[in-house]
């Protein structure tokens, strides 16, 4: 009965989320499709094709696992943290407070709202690249589930960023200061091997570099990075953060008095 | 009769150090239509907001229907619906997905969710705004939207915050039929409001908070007997330079025209109206000066202030 209840309550979250940004698909998907429509005009064709070989590869196809990834960051992330920010802003947040749901209910659906469209635009730009590059996918398994973590991971990011905000600013300060430094810097658009010593090992500080060698990994088969040993260090930090947005919910932390 | 809500020593105290609730403790029957009144900052929004675990409480318990708040959640939570004071739904929403939503937070599937939907969507004239975004919708018609929302999970609890305020009359006057149609097909209502005509014309029980305690707790008709002197205002056919003396009566002139009476619930009117005719004064209408509820309250209200301090 409870099971059953809490399913029903979850798929009522993912479906408003869903319908949220599909309605506003000019803010959602749009954007990001012409965003890494640029990216691979101008890094992969123009100024790809005077950079040649990276990785054993031509540079758009090095590119493309990178700007997938990056994608999937920034829009499951984004999803989260605007949309539950939104509810707390409105206080349509006591919709969901005053129901019998439970913390852990509405966490999920938050999560799997943000990784929905982080999924979806991660495949709209992935049929751009067809449209620049040829893509094969080397290792099926360890693409999909790479891709999914990061998502989860970002969502909930994203949703802790959420509980914290207390007004529109603070949901851009961790998007612009953090995360998109995060991404360019996390090997997106050349291999930290490429790096002198030290700043290579600075550059293994950034979990998104993990994310990206790994992905890249699934489709081109190429890492900088153990691919085990990442899959496990996200699968330990994405725990860690589901526990600390589940603890920050029930607690009523930025949301209850 | 069974209860249907129960407090027991229910505290609050905020982070800034505000002590919001001081132990309130009450008990409301099931199928009561039940009056929570007090001044603005009293705690009534508090305590709704405990029972509808929007607030945190510092201590004691809740009970809905026997089921405490914080061990039977599920079973307790169902059981309650809540209009609050301020709009918050979702602005961007249409109003027939709202109530879908709410539904299905209340684990309802969304084939009985719809019908639901439009049952009361129906009842409290909105259908027709079904696809409109809620932000489209006028004040009135907010306020019916949350009324709806809180009862598409059927609950046998229905709290509203101040529900017909800002409403105009002629919908609050609709709004009230409505109420006493849930409550006669058997919904337990708790209803705060600053209009004392409403509480007083709706509710059988009324419990009055101040400065987060209960100071009184009773039947209305109880506590309106408590009311030992009521105020009439008399508009007089000529004017007086100053105010008659009537025995054992207050009389105030307000001016020329206008005489302020208080006469105890002990006297008949009569009374009033022969000193009146002795004097030669004449009386073209009267009124009372304030709702006999209003009166009661603010007395209420006035003796729990500490002395020489106000509002």
């Amino acid at each position: 009965m409870n099971v059953s209840f809490q399913w029903v309550a979850f798929s009522t979250i993912v479906a408003k989320e869903i319908r949220r940004f599909v309605r506003i698909w000019p803010q959602t998907l749009l954007p990001p499709a012409i965003t890494m429509t640029l990216y691979f005009v101008i890094f992969g064709n123009l100024i790809g094709s005077r950079i040649g070989d990276m990785g054993g590869f031509d540079y758009m196809q090095f590119i493309v696992p990178g700007l997938v990834m990056m994608s999937v960051i920034q829009n499951s992330y984004g999803n989260v943290v605007s949309s539950f920010y939104s509810t707390k802003f409105q206080r349509s947040i006591e919709e969901m407070l005053v129901s019998p749901m439970s913390a852990t209910t509405i966490l999920l659906g938050y999560i799997a709202g943000g990784v929905a469209r982080g999924l979806c635009v991660g495949v709209i730009v992935t049929l751009l690249s067809l449209f620049f590059t040829h893509l094969q996918v080397q290792h099926i398994l360890v693409t999909v589930l790479v891709v999914l973590l990061t998502a989860v991971l970002f969502a909930i990011a994203g949703f802790i960023n959420a509980i914290f905000a207390n007004k529109f600013d603070d949901v851009a300060i961790i998007p612009t200061f953090v995360l998109t430094p995060l991404t360019y810097l996390g090997g997106v658009f050349y291999s930290i091997d490429l790096l002198p010593e030290f700043w290579r090992m600075v550059s293994l500080l950034n979990p998104v570099v993990y994310m990206v060698n790994v992905f890249r990994y699934g489709l081109l088969g190429v890492s900088d990075v153990n691919v085990v040993a990442s899959l496990a260090a996200i699968v330990v930090f994405t725990g860690g953060l589901f526990f600390w947005a589940l603890w920050l919910l029930k607690r009523g932390v930025g949301i209850r008095h | 009769m069974s209860a249907a809500l129960v407090l027991r020593d229910v505290r609050k105290t905020y982070a800034n150090g505000v002590e919001a609730l001081k132990g309130i403790s009450l008990e409301v029957q099931a199928g009561d239509f039940f009056a929570l009144l007090g001044p603005n900052g009293a705690g009534k929004s508090t305590t709704i907001g405990i029972i509808s675990s929007l607030v945190n409480s510092s201590g004691g318990s809740v009970e809905v229907f026997g089921y405490d708040l914080d061990r039977q959640r599920v079973l307790a939570k169902q059981r309650v619906g809540v209009v609050p004071q301020e709009f918050n739904f979702n602005q961007f929403e249409k109003v027939f997905d709202i109530l879908i939503s709410q539904a299905g937070f209340y684990g309802i599937p969304a084939g009985r969710a719809a019908e639901r939907a439009e049952h009361y969507l129906r009842k409290l004239g909105l259908w027709d705004k079904r696809e409109s975004q809620s932000r489209m919708l006028s004040g009135g018609m907010k306020r019916r939207l949350m009324i709806a929302r809180a009862l598409v999970h059927e609950p046998d609890l229905l709290i509203l915050d101040e529900p017909t305020a800002g409403v105009d009359i002629e919908l609050r006057r609709s709004m009230w039929d409505f109420l006493i149609e849930l409550n006669q097909q058997g919904k337990t209502i708790i209803l705060t409001t600053h209009y004392l005509e409403e509480a007083e014309s709706l509710c059988r029980r009324i419990a009055i908070i101040d400065r987060g305690q209960i100071v009184e707790n009773t039947d209305m008709k109880s506590l309106l007997e408590k009311l030992d002197v009521e105020t009439f205002v008399l508009d007089l056919a000529e004017p007086l330079s100053e105010a008659p003396s009537l025995e054992g009566l207050e009389v105030r002139l307000r001016d020329a025209r206008t005489l302020e009476v208080a006469v105890p619930k002990t006297r008949p009117l009569n009374d009033l109206f022969v000193a009146l005719g002795e004097k030669g004064i004449s009386v073209l209408s009267m009124r009372n000066k304030s709702n006999r509820l209003e009166e009661l309250f603010l007395r209420l209200v006035e003796r729990n202030l500490p002395a020489g301090g106000g509002v």
